[in-house]
């Protein structure tokens, strides 16, 4: 093994959180920073000739090669776990951006009792009203102290949308039911396509309060606080699964990375597959020491004061593992803090429904469209109802190709090919559309992850197991949005509509979304949680942990622009406190 | 050197909206298509077979010009007819025959418009096995092949490359089968991966972007009203509610027009 020059910090993963803390650390600081990204690099030239859906939405180029590592999934611990051989779903990113690149970019907030969670849910319903093996929990910080760094990430990304609540002043138009906002949308809401438009207009009538989508997909050409200048988006509808050719959509490669460029006390290391965190035995000022990697089969060790762990959410948890560092989880204990609290989202499409005339949807974006939040965990009454929380319901409008869509037909249709089924293909293809529900997936005690026994990554490293299943919670929550969605495309003019069938064990096969959470996850004490709330290891003071697998369990809003606004607050934190004074942020 | 001779139509598909096409551009004369073929990224499969293998079809068949009556019925109007030497990268030419056949039944030339073998779908899978899919290059492939519950997806061991070579054999003459005894072979199938896969692969090869070898005149694109790669639809996404709007169709290999003198 190769011992490289000692850097100052070391970021593992070159994606949203690890290059925004690069960009953070390398102009506001002269810190030597090398980013480690296990693949290739990538910039916005790169994605001028991608509008190809067979590469990009079906073959899923610019997702992590499974060939090369994947996961083992099992519902429960009785079941044997086996690989995920193929992507199915969720996309886990890989390369310069990572999955920042091919994101659809919806950025809404949390509500404020996402952060506090347990204590608002007891506070409201008592104790009873929580399922029995949950695993629920307060993050430790509260949204109004995150608030500004959302406002913050807002202005960097150039988000897109209409406030519903500014200062406490409610305003119709605008997402009513959100938390407080210091501060309008940087720019207006994007366009809003015709299927949006008949979801506006008939929720309206049904007395809910649609609001356009929070986009990172700019609307109308900005400058960004940095300076970075990107124009606004044409709608060209290869938006999720794809780069953006014109850097419409933020993503790390054309927000992040020309900032990054002008810094030299920063590097990006590409190709460089970390595999171990080493550090000095947890006991008596306990440290991380550096990284050890792979590139082009040669082993290095990256010797690094500060490490800064920032992969696919998934990883973070397994690099830990790997390392050995801190305590496994077990969930028949409740020991152990690494693995524990694994939540996706209840993220599903509640009815696909037929209509007259045609929808042109294959013009859209990633972000575009219009949602509800009056089904949100914070919003319904539960008294009445057999399930805690909730979601939100959108009707995207994604910008759609055939390979992603072609075949829905009415349930009239009973076969799968031939004349019948290719003519009322051919008649539907543009006139169907499904709504989308996205809901809060509860921690629970048995939804953890730990290292397999059997199956390795090319380096021979154990895969990461997951053990996750939906509860009666979940399926409660879906059977309700499914109702709830039957009358909106009522109202919409559906002349036909076919529900979904609910949820039943977790489906691997079908994706529903990238959104995986946990893991690493922070809280208010070293016996529930692997990161305080600044996101600093509680045993190795110089390890800190971003992205999603530091959420105590998963909200209905899309992750992203919280792990934004963390990874800005940890920065704050690293540059005006740690680097002064090493040492603990938070205490237990 | 492209065909120069291109054929249009002016008619109308069934939202009242203009079809472009052009000729055979993607399967040009005999001798141009070998030198063609020699470039592709494919090459390397030819050390797999002993003795190439081609599909030879009338070039009426594929691509063309596709025009659509008031009536809603779609004609095709075929370019002059002479054979054409299509160069096979994976299946043997009893094979292709098979292939096209099949999809031809599962997306077939009908009332509603052409199907797989004009849109030569056969050369679209052929192309697509032949590559790094066909031989499951971004799969995890590390034993142990368990079975597990459904929900965890495909756990076998077998290529789509081999799937296909396997339920190929069981379809052995089904090409020269009347149409209603194909339909019935394909029945008894139908619950299979194999039929799974070449349903899946049909459909992509309907409507990738030409570039991959399906789709050819973007005719599967016209069936639909897709207009493929097009840039910017900043000035026309919030509007056009309740009608169909159809722009001329471009793929990423350029726009029926391109060829035009």
């Amino acid at each position: 093994m190769k011992t490289l020059p000692s850097a100052d910090v070391v970021i593992i993963g070159g994606g949203w959180t690890g290059l925004l803390m690069a960009k953070e650390l390398g102009s506001r600081t002269s810190a030597s920073v090398v980013v480690l990204e296990r693949g290739a690099p990538r910039k916005t030239t790169d994605y001028f000739n991608t509008m190809d859906e067979l590469e990009n939405y079906v073959r899923l180029r610019m997702i992590q090669d499974f060939s090369s590592e994947t996961v083992t999934f099992r519902h429960n611990d009785r079941q044997k776990a086996l690989p995920l051989r193929q992507a199915g779903p969720f996309l886990p990113g890989v390369g310069t951006g990572g999955a920042g690149e091919h994101w659809g970019a919806v950025c809404d907030r949390m509500s404020p009792d996402s952060f506090e969670l347990l204590s608002k849910t007891v506070e409201k319903y008592g104790p009873k009203k929580l399922p029995e093996d949950h695993a629920i929990q307060d993050w430790g910080l509260t949204y109004d102290e995150i608030e500004p760094f959302y406002a913050r990430v807002e202005k960097l990304i150039g988000a897109s949308g209409k406030a519903g609540n500014i200062n406490g002043k409610k305003i119709d138009g605008g997402n009513i039911f959100e938390g407080w906002r210091s501060s309008e949308y940087p720019l207006p809401p994007t366009k809003v396509p015709y299927f949006s438009v008949l979801f506006d207009d008939a929720t309206k009538k049904l007395g809910y309060h649609p609001y356009p989508s929070p986009a990172a997909t700019l609307s109308a050409p900005y400058v960004n606080p940095d300076g970075i200048a990107r124009p606004g988006c044409t709608y060209c509808g290869f938006c999720e699964r794809y780069g953006c050719m014109i850097g419409a959509k933020a993503q790390p490669t054309n927000v992040l990375m020309p900032v990054i460029a002008k810094h030299k006390n920063v590097s990006v290391r590409n190709g460089a597959w970390v595999r171990r965190i080493l550090f000095d035995k947890i006991g008596r000022n306990p440290k991380s020491r550096g990284v050890t990697y792979v590139e082009s089969g040669q082993e290095f060790f990256q010797p690094a004061d500060l490490v800064v762990l920032a992969s696919w959410t998934l990883n973070n948890t397994r690099l830990l593992l790997l390392s050995g560092l801190g305590d496994a989880y077990n969930p028949s204990t409740g020991a152990g803090t690494v693995g524990r609290n694994l939540t996706h989202q209840v993220s599903f499409s509640p009815v696909l429904a037929f209509f007259e005339k045609p929808l042109n949807r294959f013009m859209g974006s990633g972000a575009a469209g219009v949602l509800i939040g009056d089904f949100s965990g914070h919003v319904l009454d539960h008294e009445k109802l057999p399930f805690i929380r909730g979601g939100t319901l959108q009707a995207p409008s994604h910008g759609y190709g055939p390979l992603g869509t072609f075949g829905a037909v009415p349930k009239s249709i009973e076969t799968k090919w031939g004349s019948a089924w290719k003519k009322a293909a051919i008649h539907n293809y543009d006139r169907a559309a499904r709504l989308a529900f996205q809901g809060e997936h509860l921690a629970y005690k048995g939804n953890f992850m730990d290292m397999d026994p059997t199956y390795t990554d090319r380096n021979g490293d154990p895969l990461l197991r997951m053990t996750l299943d939906w509860r009666d919670n979940e399926r409660y929550m879906a059977n309700f949005a499914i109702a709830k969605s039957v009358e909106i495309v009522r109202a919409m003019g559906a002349t036909d509509f076919t529900p979904s069938s609910g949820l039943g064990s977790y489906d691997a096969r079908v994706y529903q979304s990238s959104h995986l959470q946990g893991g690493t996850i922070m809280g208010k004490s070293p016996e529930t949680s692997v990161v305080n709330p600044y996101l600093q290891h509680w045993q190795l003071p110089n390890l800190f942990i971003l992205g999603g697998s530091t959420f105590a369990q998963s909200s209905s809003a899309r992750p992203t622009l919280a792990m934004l606004a963390l990874t800005c607050r940890t920065a704050d934190a690293i540059v005006d406190r740690y680097l002064k004074a090493p040492g603990p942020l938070a205490g237990a | 050197m492209r065909n120069p001779k291109v054929a249009k139509a002016g008619s109308k598909n069934e939202t009242g909206d203009k079809i472009v096409t052009r000729s055979d551009a993607h399967f040009p004369a005999n001798q141009e298509f070998e030198n063609l073929a020699s470039d592709t990224p494919y090459d390397h499969s030819r050390k797999q077979m002993p003795r190439r293998q081609f599909l030879v079809i009338s070039a009426a068949v594929v691509g063309g010009v596709f025009l659509c009556g008031l009536d809603g019925s779609a004609q095709r109007v075929s370019p002059e007819d002479r054979l054409i030497h299509i160069p096979l990268h994976f299946f043997d030419s009893e094979e292709a025959a098979i292939v096209m056949a099949a999809a031809s039944r599962i997306f077939p030339a009908d009332e509603s418009g052409p199907g797989a073998k004009e849109a030569g779908v056969v050369v679209y899978i052929d192309r697509h096995l032949a590559g790094p899919y066909g031989s499951d290059a971004h799969r995890y492939t590390q034993p142990p092949f368990e079975e597990g519950v459904p929900e965890l997806g495909f756990q076998g061991k077998a290529t789509p490359a081999e799937l296909y070579r396997e339920g190929l054999k069981g379809l052995a003459g089904f090409h020269l089968l009347p149409p209603v005894e194909q339909d019935q072979a394909l029945m008894k199938i139908e619950s299979s991966l194999f039929f799974y896969l070449l349903r899946q692969h049909t459909i992509e090869g309907m409507f990738c972007d030409p570039v991959h070898g399906g789709n050819v005149d973007m005719l599967g694109w016209q069936l639909l009203g897709f207009p493929g790669v097009r840039m910017s639809n900043y000035d026309d996404i919030d509007k056009h509610f309740g009608e169909a709007f159809r722009p001329d169709p471009v793929s990423l290999g350029g726009h029926p027009r391109d060829n035009e003198e």
